[in-house]
């Protein structure tokens, strides 16, 4: 199980006066159970990069292989693609549309053909495992808090069990603790499933304590492509870019410059207490 | 004499059936005591659903007291004469940069607000130019709203609101919807305001970062007023804002578990450059 | 594939037309579209044609972006001129197979509606492309303001129309990200029958629909926020004052309409 982008670029509005390349020959190779990360600020290109794995953009040139298969030959099923490769939307309001939540999630599994039993169980499958409380099953999802809706909007992917699943930013909007929750959420999943997960983000803070390789996106490049450690390495290139590091890092690098022997690598705040705690060993 | 004075300030979001019965009652505000000083820098921290959007509809006078008082600028909120004039003194930015910029061209919409108070034409350009500059948008002034930044869009809706020339801004979660680029514009944007031009400014947010550089912080849980003092009095007290759903900045975090394992750092620390200077000085003396 | 409808698209630049008042650009339009409907022969037609020509040069505005609009309406285009080809009744007939007949006067009429249909919207693009949404219903409530003595709310028409302009593209934009979000569900909205489509576009509608009354319910608190009390007590910051140009620019129209009337009347 592997996508492989080969030398994707995107053009948008391609001959006018608005033309502009919002992704420019991307190599990128997602591998089965991985956990990533994509990072950039708005207009980086990631949403665009997301919108090439399931299909729902076509590449302006290049080309892209899911399990070794061109997902651009004529007869290539995109809807069988679409529920290998889950994509959620930034914002569940886009696509919360039924009268009740049960129904709402649903929808997928019988977009794929699913009787409705089958659907049903896979419904509730997924409600199950993004830890919906069965007592709201029957409400409707315009009723919910934020927290609560992007989880169905989670559920409403994961029921069409797919080998790949991937936010858009799914924290955006919601306070610290619905963040904490939803990321520990999909963070579970990805270790229960192993699932490969893909997660869009505009906060290295946040990805950092999760994922295990980070993407990070500028102007339609990938500017860096590593272990969260090693991409943090480049802080201050990160910075002109206006992608600022987590705060412990700029804080361990800077304790080194003042001779502890602390190590500069550490990404969260764990580390960065283990490693000053050493120091003062 | 304070700009914002709540007392014992309670809303009630009543929901009734088609009947016309109450189904529920959910208190937002539960007794809420406020009191701003004009010049000031406040923050009201909490998070979803603590009521603190509810708070700043208040003193827009958009919402009106169910029990207890709240006056603005000297005038109570409450007496609906005075709605205009409140609007006036306490102008309003809200969460959403696109569904509060009215007009289709970035200096018109900067130019709503004197209209409908009646300003006379040749001082609103002179105002919509001022308010432009001071947010740092007057680049943009002839620009559709749809083709800028979440940050630009925040702060042309700023502009908007300054161009009424209020005493005092409230901005309800400004940065919610913002990336980290787009946060840092409109939160200097805002203390540009504060300093330069003396604006009482209340910004209510969930985040705690931006919390850093207010004179003052109100933290908000269940309608309540929970917490309040400087922010390193608040971020003194870790625990207890992890209880309220709160986050708190790394760099606090880490010197409150570093304190918590034992080293001497002091508490509240609230900038990198403090922890640093404490850490260097620590390690300097266990030589 | 929403993106590509553009609305009320302004093309920035500095010409006589552009600095035109509003006012006199929507009467100009207005009697425009009128002369497309009197003038019935080559004269007409060279008139009317002089005059689109003259205007378009003036207002600096590329001849491409006009033709844009056509797209749009290319099988209307197509339509009409078949219904016109094939049933003008007419003596000369020019060729004829079964029932179909084409006929000389079938053919001029096919010509002549293909032209005007052309020229409406070449014609009326000018407007657009010269005019800001926003001077346009500055123009418009400006233009109407006697309405409003017989309880006609011009003020509120002219704010809801301005405020519509402002928000169909972000609409559109919504549209689109709502569609790829249920796609990406597995929904169809491009193939299967009739109902099938129909049902296919309430995973997108009802999505649509609650943002749409959300952003109407954010704007009206902010529009309050920010002393918004209707039309009473308001002023203006861009106020419409005529100027010398104006004048000219009534002068012209009349002489264009009055020519084209007298050749309809004593003419030909």
């Amino acid at each position: 199980m592997s996508l492989i982008l080969d030398k994707v670029s995107y053009v948008y509005s391609e001959g006018t006066a608005y033309e502009r390349w919002a992704l420019k020959n991307i190599n990128l190779k997602l591998e089965d159970g991985e956990f990533i990360g994509i990072i950039g600020h708005t207009g980086s290109g990631k949403s665009t990069l997301i919108q090439h794995f399931n299909g729902l953009i076509k590449a302006t040139s290049g080309g892209i292989y899911f399990n070794g298969r061109d997902i651009y030959e004529e007869d290539y099923d995109k809807r069988e693609l679409r529920t290998q490769v889950g994509l959620v939307f930034q914002y569940p309001e886009h696509q919360l549309f039924e009268t009740t939540i049960f129904d709402d999630v649903c929808f997928g599994p019988i977009n794929q053909g699913l009787s409705k039993n089958e659907a049903g169980l896979r419904a509730f499958e997924a409600l199950r495992s993004v830890g919906m409380p069965e007592k709201l099953y029957y409400q409707s999802p315009f009723d919910l808090s934020g927290g609560q809706k992007r989880r169905v909007a989670i559920a409403g992917v994961l029921a069409m069990k797919p080998k790949m699943l991937i936010l858009d930013e799914p924290t955006a909007g919601l306070d610290p603790k619905g963040r904490d929750e939803i990321l520990d959420l999909i963070a579970a999943m990805h270790k229960e499933r192993n699932m490969t997960v893909v997660l869009v983000s505009h906060s290295m803070e946040d990805v950092a304590k999760y994922v295990e390789r980070m993407i990070v996106m500028n102007d339609g490049e990938i500017m860096y492509d590593g272990t969260p450690g090693e991409v943090f390495l480049h802080y201050k290139e990160l910075e002109a870019v206006g992608l600022a590091a987590p705060q412990v890092t700029y804080l361990m690098h800077e304790l080194k410059e003042q001779g502890l022997p602390v190590n500069s690598a550490a990404t969260t705040v764990e580390e960065a207490m283990e490693s000053i705690l050493k120091a003062f060993r | 004499m304070e700009i914002i004075k709540a007392d014992r300030l309670v809303h009630e979001y009543i929901r009734r059936d088609e009947e016309g019965n109450v189904e529920s009652i959910q208190t937002a505000l539960d007794h809420i005591d406020l009191d701003v000083q004009p010049g000031s820098f406040i923050a009201v921290l909490g998070h979803n659903g603590s009521g603190k959007s509810t708070l700043a509809k208040h003193i827009n006078a958009l919402l009106v007291p169910g029990e207890g008082t709240l006056f603005v600028d000297g005038m109570d909120t409450s007496d609906g004469k005075h709605t205009y004039d409140i609007r006036r003194s306490a102008g309003m930015v809200f969460q959403n940069p696109d569904n509060q910029i009215i007009a289709s061209v970035v200096e018109e919409d900067v130019g709503f607000g004197p209209e409908n108070i009646g300003v006379p034409t040749d001082e609103i350009w002179t105002r919509v130019e001022e308010s432009l500059k001071s947010v740092g948008m007057l680049h943009y002034r002839s620009h559709s709203p749809n083709r800028l930044s979440g940050g630009q869009k925040q702060r042309v809706a700023i502009a908007g609101v300054m161009a009424m020339e209020p005493k005092c801004i409230v901005l309800d979660e400004p940065t919610a919807m913002l990336d980290p680029n787009g946060r840092k514009e409109v939160l200097n944007a805002v203390h540009a305001l504060n300093k330069k031009k003396g604006v009482t400014v209340l910004l209510i947010t969930h985040y705690m970062e931006e919390v850093v550089g207010a004179d003052f912080v109100y933290v908000m849980d269940q309608g309540k007023i929970v917490m309040q003092g400087t922010p390193k009095e608040i971020f003194s007290k870790v625990d207890k804002l992890k209880k309220y759903r709160l986050d708190v900045p790394q760099i606090t975090l880490l010197a409150h578990k570093l304190r918590e394992a034992g080293l001497s750092v002091s508490r509240g620390i609230l900038t990198r450059e403090e922890l640093t200077g404490e850490l260097v000085q620590l390690y300097g003396s266990k030589k | 594939m929403f993106r590509e409808i553009t609305l009320g698209q302004y093309y920035l630049a500095d010409s006589p037309i552009h600095r035109l008042d509003p006012r006199v650009k929507l009467l100009g339009t207005f009697v425009y579209i009128l002369s497309l409907f009197l003038f019935r022969d080559v004269v007409g037609f060279a008139v009317v044609t002089v005059f689109l020509v003259c205007v378009i040069r003036s207002s600096k505005v590329p001849f491409s972006y006009m033709v844009k609009g056509l797209k749009a309406i290319l099988v209307l285009m197509v339509v009409t001129a078949l219904f016109n080809l094939f049933l003008t009744p007419g003596d000369r007939v020019l060729f004829s197979y079964g029932i179909l007949k084409i006929t000389l006067e079938g053919v001029k009429n096919a010509g002549f509606m293909l032209v005007r249909l052309i020229y409406l919207i070449v014609g009326t693009s000018v407007m657009t492309l010269t005019t800001t949404p926003n001077q346009l219903t500055d123009g418009l409530e400006k233009a109407l303001m006697p309405l409003s003595k017989v309880k006609v709310p011009v003020h509120s028409i002219a704010m809801i129309m301005s405020i519509a302009l402002r928000f169909i593209p972000i609409l559109i934009e919504e549209t689109d990200i709502i569609m790829k979000a249920q796609t990406a569900r597995g929904a169809d909205f491009e193939n299967g029958n009739l109902v099938k489509r129909t049902k296919a576009m309430v995973p997108l509608l009802v999505p649509l629909f609650v943002s749409a009354f959300r952003r109407a319910d954010d704007l009206a608190m902010a529009m309050e926020a920010r002393c918004y009390m209707g039309g009473a007590g308001r002023t203006k910051m861009k106020p419409l004052r005529y100027r010398k140009e104006d004048f000219k620019g009534y002068l012209v129209l009349a002489a264009y309409f009055g020519g084209i009337v007298l050749w309809r009347v004593f003419g030909g």
